[in-house]
């Protein structure tokens, strides 16, 4: 069986395995360092921890000017929050001038479940990938989301790592690659490609499963960076396939099903489904039970491979 | 510099910020005028700067968070040799390093981009902290303006400041009095700033906010283990009478007949 870990987790270990080789990593968080679990680096680096309150804007121009001073500052709270109400301060302080900043920004997605609406936040990846010189990163496990950590910390400018609170299998290996920018197909197939993003992939790679018993080959195409967008995978695979389903734990409206959709407009002529929530809020509910009433699980997403390939569902 | 000096330097620099406003038809007269000795206090008696290499580590920092009043600034790093004059004629067009708001990216001498206002304590607040987790020396002042103060992130900030005894930090207010709709008390009264910067924790000073040298004592003064806040009582378009005290210059430009009303009034050596 393999390891279970939740996203955060990964994160927090992560960001203490980076501290402990570059000096110039500090992390700052708004209140909620035993959420985002920041707190594992402020545990083995606590002189290079600082906690702004709540108080996500400060926190979010104050790293901007740790970042003029040459630090490399991870500013962590919930997604919902430092996209949405620090939104200004990061597209003014940070990105307008290609501030070194990270945002590790856990809690994401409808996964935070019982929390319900007013923490689910489905538009944060619109939200950033509007705005210039950002990178974003959608990591679908705990593997993937220490490497997103490293991955950032080599790129000089604003990133955004999008983490999910779950406890989810590692699907992923140390060895699968990570490079910003470049999705990476984890399942050949033939007749339909499913573009997946986060905690999706494995959904995704569970459908291929599925639709593999009923004669049916579909590919995975793991966009683990949303921007900037591989859109030469992507564009490649529905000249394949022919038919291209997108699925993402966010609004289908300004994330990675618009990414394809924009890649695809103009230049292709393959069949096009975008799963994800479909331009409403979340609610309370466990995760679970919320991936199955906003249509996120792999029955779901072999429903619409089926109905794209014109097959009885 | 002599002070008879930096008095004749105060009206060429009203006549270079005027002239720049003038030219390109935009941008922010009133508050232009009036952070004008806090930013030459600054930068001609207190801040340790470095024209031929403005990215120096060690420097002292200015985050005009006011950035609305950045002909000041601008026409004070020409002054210095950060770049030439003759840019300070391209303000605001394509091509141009000087920005309608001040754009670190773009401007030797700038060093943070402000703008939006409130956002420029944040960032100052984060350079001290850099500072001091670094042991560094250099000291970071944050000019902010009083209609500034509505926006809750300077509150936020200056809660962070005290918290982490920035005693490298001083924010200074330039208090005209005046914002865009009319008066602060009009629009959103502010209360009293000292007993409110107080009450978060900083020492405060207060200032006539046009004497450079008073300016220049309260930054000197010593503070330990906590943040300093100078306010500095200034007037809104100082310098031009029919400028003077009136919220309508905010952000108007001039036309032929009021520059020329204005630079006559100024006196000094003519521009080119």
């Amino acid at each position: 069986m393999a390891e279970s870990k939740s996203l955060r987790v990964a994160y927090g270990e992560a960001l203490a395995e980076l501290g402990a080789v570059n000096d110039k990593v500090v992390v700052l968080d708004a209140d909620l360092a035993h959420a985002t679990m920041t707190s594992l680096f402020q545990a083995k680096h606590p002189e290079r921890f600082y906690n702004f309150g709540l108080a996500e804007a400060n926190m979010m121009g104050a790293a901007a000017g740790m970042a003029h001073s040459g630090l490399i500052p991870f500013a962590s709270t919930f997604a919902l929050f430092g996209t949405g109400r620090a939104y200004e301060q990061i597209r003014n302080s940070i990105a307008y001038v290609n501030a070194n900043v990270k945002f590790g920004l856990s809690h994401s997605g409808l996964s935070v479940g019982e929390d319900g609406g007013s923490h689910q936040s489905v538009e944060d990846i619109a939200l950033m990938r509007v705005v210039p010189n950002m990178t974003i990163f959608v990591p679908c496990d705990s593997a993937e989301t220490r490497k997103a950590v490293f991955a950032a910390a080599e790129i000089d400018g604003p990133v955004y790592i999008r983490v999910a609170r779950p406890v989810v299998e590692t699907f992923t290996g140390p060895d699968t690659p990570f490079v910003p920018g470049t999705a990476n197909l984890l399942r050949e197939g033939k007749d339909v490609c499913i573009v997946a993003t986060g905690l999706m992939v494995k959904e995704a790679l569970t459908a291929a499963e599925s639709l593999a018993g009923r004669g049916i080959e579909a590919a995975v195409l793991n966009v683990h960076t949303i921007k900037p967008f591989d859109s030469e995978a992507v564009l490649a695979a529905a000249n394949r396939y022919g038919a291209v389903v997108s699925v993402e734990e966010h609004s289908v409206i300004g994330g990675l099903g618009s990414a394809v959709a924009e890649t695809l407009a103009g230049k292709s002529a393959a069949k096009f489904c975008r799963l994800g929530i479909q331009d409403r809020f979340g609610q309370s509910g466990k995760p679970a039970d919320l991936f199955k009433a906003y249509g996120l699980t792999p029955a779901h997403i072999q429903e619409a491979c089926l109905k794209l390939l014109g097959k009885n569902v | 510099m002599s002070d008879t000096t930096l008095d004749g330097l105060a009206v060429q620099l009203r006549r270079d910020i005027l002239e720049m406003l003038y030219r390109c038809q935009s941008g922010h007269p009133g508050g232009s005028l009036s952070v004008l000795e806090i930013l030459m206090a600054l930068y001609y008696k207190t801040m340790k700067t470095d024209p031929s290499n403005p990215g120096w580590e060690d420097r002292d920092r200015l985050v005009l968070s006011k950035g609305h009043g950045c002909p000041a600034l601008y026409a004070i790093l020409a002054n210095k040799g950060f770049y030439p004059r003759e840019d300070l004629w391209n303000l605001r067009q394509l091509g141009c390093h000087l920005q309608g708001h001040p754009d670190m990216a773009k401007t030797p001498g700038v060093d943070a981009n402000t703008g939006s206002l409130g956002q420029g304590a944040s960032i100052a607040v984060g350079m001290a902290l850099a500072a001091k987790h670094k042991k560094a020396s250099y000291r970071v002042f944050a000019v902010l303006g009083d209609g500034e103060l509505q926006e809750g992130q300077i509150w936020e900030a200056s809660m962070s400041a005290a918290h982490y005894k920035l005693d490298n930090l001083t924010f200074i207010l330039d208090h005209n009095g005046l914002q865009i709709d009319g008066a602060n008390d009009e629009v959103m009264g502010l209360g009293n700033v000292m007993d409110k910067f107080a009450a978060f924790g900083f020492e405060c000073f207060d200032v006539a906010g046009h004497d450079r040298d008073a300016i220049a004592a309260a930054l000197e003064a010593s503070v330990s283990g906590k943040p300093k806040f100078v306010r500095c009582r200034t007037v809104k378009g100082k310098g031009v009478s029919f400028m003077e005290g009136n919220a309508g210059w905010h952000g108007r430009p001039m036309n032929a007949q009021e520059f020329q009303a204005a630079m006559k009034e100024l006196g000094g050596k003519q521009n080119g």
